[in-house]
């Protein structure tokens, strides 16, 4: 393969705090501290003037649908999406179908992945047996199989007893626990955000302090065990406080936050339209304000979709009967520059930082730094271009998109990976 | 001022005026409703088809006699008859209801915003005969409808709904309808059934049955369900009975010529006493009547036609 020459970006490392005009090397798939005259002219030269050139992002949070339920999303679509996103490395979420409970169906996800992925997909095991909360799944053989971590994504972990002991069981092999926190006796039946819009709209609502009560319990457990627990697309104000309050403290916690979630509330529900259905809810603008306040200020760690895809058949429904999720992948990099950086004034790199190193270090992924000899991962997008999103013509197989047909401002161009493109210019290479 | 609307999905949606043209075309029929021959030719050969995928009887059998007073032809599928309950989709289902030439669709959904969703897919009207929580526009009529017969305008009267708001579409359509008309709307009963996110409709809301009740011209009574018990949102019917029940005592506490409304069907000593339910301030059964008339109103304007001109159809 030839050594790559990027030219005239402005090349943003969070990692090792590089954000100057320059050039980006590659040899043999790596970063490169330069090129020796003679590969320089052989090198191939990719002209990014006006463009950012940053580590590909990292989502540690997405669902491929595979296997199971490939008639929404397959590894291979998911990972073609994820490229058109700027994404070089994800995580995907074990609520298959089979769920991924069994090395064996880890097994069977990485072979699809070698198979099928033009990105880096790195699969979750669930925590308990099907998912279903009652015993503990074969965490240390999952460990084993490959997992980064695992996760009852969707499910939450209801037993207090049954989660204590998993993350105890779990710090034994390093490995994280990502818990969707979610007290269900409180939500059953709910469909969005408790409160004036809920009651508007006679829909059954999800009050945030079933989030809350759920995260209030993971840094306690946290704190007893000394485990690290990772919590998911935090959506309520009072979730981003108490976890502020326990890092203060030094509690071994980290969070996420989604675009979604800090783009839209729930006053976008008032047509009932089933693409802005999501778990947890949309919620007031008060929350979406405090999640932003909390990436600021580091109390959330990072980005991540939550990128869910679902038929249209499926979601065209009444709103009590679609399934929750959105898609998230082709869209999070334009909507979360907008929501950030124009509206709430965080630096670029900052932006940059929660996308990439931050988000890989929570599952401790080889990812997210542009230093010389690490693979060269890389994400190419013009800051300011505008586009028009269509979800139906996008990469995912589904287009359940709350920004399909909206225009966004950033553009990713080219997504390396091991310093081959995988996409570039609206295409799949 | 022409009548615009295909649809009716909401209150929340309707102006003030609307509203108005409404209950003015709904007089015009209550008139022809008392003569001997009841039936008017305006929506001959239209054909109207109930879609009732909640069970009802009222609202269907309501929408039904109305249909038939304005010579249309009804065709009735309900819940357990229709294909949704083999799989169909409610988008199929509507969509072969307008494969087959039907001219209006009142659709009854448990699911809150099914109208809504329906009135975007079809091309024919959509009457909302109900959506979960959500609103019971025609039912909302009908009883501002009752309210004006009886207090004349509604402007500044106080008006208590008391018992489940929270679950009510009832509470709902009538709370828009009452704040565009002015009346002074306070809600009542456990805070379980009455949360304080009401406040945003511009609604007092009040735990203490008395100072509500204080002086009312009004009293809507909701229905209890059993099931709310088991949810945990009261501890059981025979507390709720005397906490929130309306007795004998407590409706002293209103005003002197106040009436007392209920949707139907009545829990009979649970959330009313017998006694109030059939006594003369009662107007529930007057409520039942009006219902044709201003169903007919909906019906007719939907389709097409103008409220001026509602006496000359015969
Ligand atoms: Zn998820």
């Amino acid at each position: 393969m030839p050594a790559l020459w990027i030219q005239n970006a402005r090349v943003i490392d969070p990692a090792s705090k590089r954000d100057s005009l320059g050039d980006l090397f590659i040899a043999n798939g790596k970063i490169a501290a330069s090129l020796s005259a003679a590969d320089k002219k052989r090198a191939k030269k990719i002209d990014a003037k006006g463009l950012i050139a940053c580590p590909g992002l990292v989502d540690i949070h997405v669902h491929f649908r595979e296997p199971g339920q490939m008639h929404k999303e397959t590894i291979e679509t998911g990972s073609r999406a994820a490229a058109a996103g700027g994404f070089t490395s994800v995580v995907c979420m074990p609520n298959t179908a089979p769920v991924a409970d069994s090395a064996g169906t880890i097994q069977l996800i990485k072979d699809s992945i070698t198979r099928t992925s033009c990105i880096r997909v790195y699969p979750t095991g669930c925590i308990t047996v099907g998912m279903k909360g009652q015993t503990l799944a074969p965490i240390g053989s999952l460990k084993r199989a490959g997992v980064v971590a695992i996760t009852d994504d969707g499910d939450c972990v209801q037993s207090n007893e049954l989660m204590r002991r998993a993350v105890e069981y779990a710090k034994m092999f390093d490995l994280p626990i990502m818990d969707h926190c979610q007290d269900h006796s409180m939500t059953v039946g709910a469909v969005m955000n408790e409160g004036i819009m809920s009651t508007r709209l006679g829909l059954k609502g999800w009050p945030h302090a079933a989030e809350d009560i759920i995260v209030s319990r993971n840094v306690i457990l946290a704190t007893y065990t000394g485990a690290h627990i990772h919590m998911q697309h935090i959506s309520s104000k009072n979730s981003v406080e108490i976890l502020r309050r326990a890092k203060a403290r030094g509690v071994s916690v980290t969070a996420e936050a989604t675009p979604h979630h800090i783009a839209l509330t729930d006053e976008t529900l008032a047509t009932y339209d089933t693409n802005f259905k999501m778990n947890p809810p949309l919620r007031t603008e008060d929350d979406r304000i405090a999640i932003i306040e909390g990436l600021r200020d580091g109390t959330l760690d990072c980005l991540a979709t939550d990128h869910a895809p679902h038929t249209d058949y499926e979601k065209d429904k009444e709103f009590d009967f679609a399934p929750n999720g959105i898609l998230g992948l082709e869209t999070a990099l334009a909507v979360s520059l907008d929501v950030l950086v124009r509206q709430s004034k965080f630096k670029l790199p900052y932006v940059i930082d929660l996308f990439t190193r931050k988000a890989a270090k929570i599952v401790n992924l080889p990812a997210g730094n542009l230093a010389e000899g690490a693979a060269a991962d890389i994400c190419l997008f013009d800051p300011e271009e505008k586009w028009t999103y269509d979800a139906k013509a996008g990469f995912s197989k589904s287009s359940n998109s709350p920004w399909h047909g909206k225009t966004l401002t950033g553009r990713v161009k080219t997504t390396f990976v091991e310093g081959r493109i995988v996409f570039e210019n609206g295409k799949i290479k | 001022m022409p009548w615009t609307r295909r649809h009716l999905i909401t209150l929340e949606e309707l102006s003030l005026a609307e509203i108005d043209q409404i209950h003015a075309t709904a007089t015009a029929f209550k008139k022809i409703l008392g003569r001997s021959v009841k039936k008017v030719p305006a929506l001959r050969g239209k054909t109207i088809v109930n879609l009732f995928l909640e069970p009802s009887t009222r609202t269907r059998m309501a929408f039904d006699m109305a249909a038939k007073r304005l010579s249309a032809d009804v065709i009735s599928l309900d819940g357990a008859s229709s294909s949704t309950t083999k799989g169909e989709t409610l988008r199929d289902t509507a969509e072969n209801i307008q494969a087959l030439n039907a001219d209006m669709i009142i659709i009854r959904h448990a699911a809150s915003g099914s109208p809504l969703y329906l009135s975007n897919i079809l091309d024919i009207p959509v009457i909302n005969a109900g959506d979960g929580a959500h609103e019971h526009p025609t039912q909302g009529l009908l009883d501002t409808f009752t309210m004006k017969e009886h207090l004349g305008s509604l402007k500044g009267r106080k008006v208590v709904i008391l018992g489940d708001i929270l679950f009510s579409r009832v509470a709902r359509s009538n709370i828009h309808a009452l704040t565009k008309m002015g009346a002074n709307v306070t809600l009542v009963g456990p805070a379980t059934l009455v949360p304080h996110w009401f406040t945003d409709l511009g609604v007092k809301v009040s735990h203490d049955l008395k100072s509500a009740l204080a002086d009312a011209e009004v009293v809507m009574l909701l229905r209890i369900q059993h099931e709310r018990q088991s949810s945990g949102h009261f501890p059981s019917l025979g507390e709720y009975t005397s906490m929130f029940g309306l007795n004998k005592t407590r409706a002293s506490w209103l005003n002197p010529k106040a009436i007392i409304m209920h949707p139907g069907p009545i829990n009979r000593g649970v959330e009313i006493d017998s006694e109030l339910a059939d006594g003369d301030r009662s107007v529930i059964l007057e409520q039942v009547s009006n219902g044709i008339a201003v169903r007919m109103a909906v019906l007719y304007l939907c389709s097409g036609g103008q409220p001026e001109s509602v006496v000359t159809t015969d």
